[in-house]
């Protein structure tokens, strides 16, 4: 791992509209840039780009808006996706495969499969979700050492 | 199996990327869900899909390496689609087989992932 590049935490920070659906994706792939310069292992890339990516698309298709803001460490990834509202409802249900509220607008594109929470569980290291009628966050960590080297 | 190879077995259209066909490809994914598309590891593969949406090829990008994109039953993607793809990188192509069959051609034709070696062997 090039170090040398990140001799601070470097921090990427982005609005996220609802319903933006055409510039859905489009945090992951900056990420996804900066990640590969860094000369991380793909599988890492890979973890963390899917992991920002379904986080990315729930504040588009699932909120009233909101950003992502993500820090790189020279150790670890840490995500946080924020938005402004309505919360989910039920966050055992919400976390379970295959559920879903996902509007019909939002499965026409191939979303809605209900696996976003699960995918981001199982790519992340440390997941913490709080969510109420305001708002939910998500923060999300990726470690780049430990279990995957 | 090289791309060129799942052109001819597809008997699919070249629709970006012509000079990219002999690309090596390992594995691939037949989804029309992103959710699915992404619990794939997409390394050096092939996405045959339904969709023709942008966020097809966006989803394809942040698996990893995504060597081409298949449309199965003749869907044509949007120009964005198209566009996003060629600064991707990634080839499309798109053939007249429905899903099933399109994926079952290419498996029987080899392109196993290495996880079903043990499924290929009993063809
Ligand atoms: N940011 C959010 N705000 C409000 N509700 C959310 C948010 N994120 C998720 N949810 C709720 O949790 C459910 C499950 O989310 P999950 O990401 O697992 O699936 P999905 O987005 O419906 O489908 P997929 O991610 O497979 O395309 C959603 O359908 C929605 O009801
Ligand atoms: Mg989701």
């Amino acid at each position: 791992m090039n170090m040398e590049k990140l001799a601070a935490s470097y921090r990427l920070e982005y609005d996220v509209k609802a319903k933006d659906y055409v510039r859905g994706g489009e945090v992951s792939s900056a990420l996804r840039a900066v990640l590969k310069q860094l000369s991380l292992p793909p599988e890492l890339v890979r973890r963390c780009c899917v992991a920002c990516y379904e986080a990315e698309m729930n504040v588009i298709i699932h909120s009233l808006g909101g950003r992502l803001q993500i820090d790189i460490y020279p150790d670890r990834l840490v995500m946080v996706a924020e938005d402004s509202g309505p919360g989910i409802e039920d966050l055992d249900k919400a976390m379970e495969e295959g559920y879903s509220t996902a509007p019909e607008e939002a499965r026409e594109m191939g979303f809605g499969a209900g696996m976003g929470l699960p995918n981001i569980k199982a790519n992340t290291d440390r997941l913490v979700i709080t969510t109420n009628p305001e708002g939910t966050r998500l923060i999300m960590e990726v470690l780049f050492v430990g279990k995957d080297s | 199996m090289k791309l060129y190879e799942v052109k001819e077995i597809l008997d699919a259209e070249v629709l970006s990327g012509e000079d990219k066909l002999d690309q090596e490809v390992f594995g691939a994914c037949g989804a029309d869900l992103m959710s699915d598309v992404l619990a794939w590891k997409g390394d050096k593969g092939v996405l045959l899909t339904g969709l023709t949406n942008p966020q097809v090829v966006r989803t394809a990008e942040v698996v990893g390496d995504v060597k081409c994109i298949v449309f199965v039953r003749g869907k044509r993607p949007s120009t964005e689609t198209m566009e996003l793809a060629k600064e991707a990188g990634i080839v499309l192509m798109r053939c007249k087989y429905p899903m099933f069959v399109a994926c079952g051609l290419l498996f029987s034709r080899g392109l196993v992932p290495d996880e079903y070696g043990e499924i290929s062997r009993i063809l």
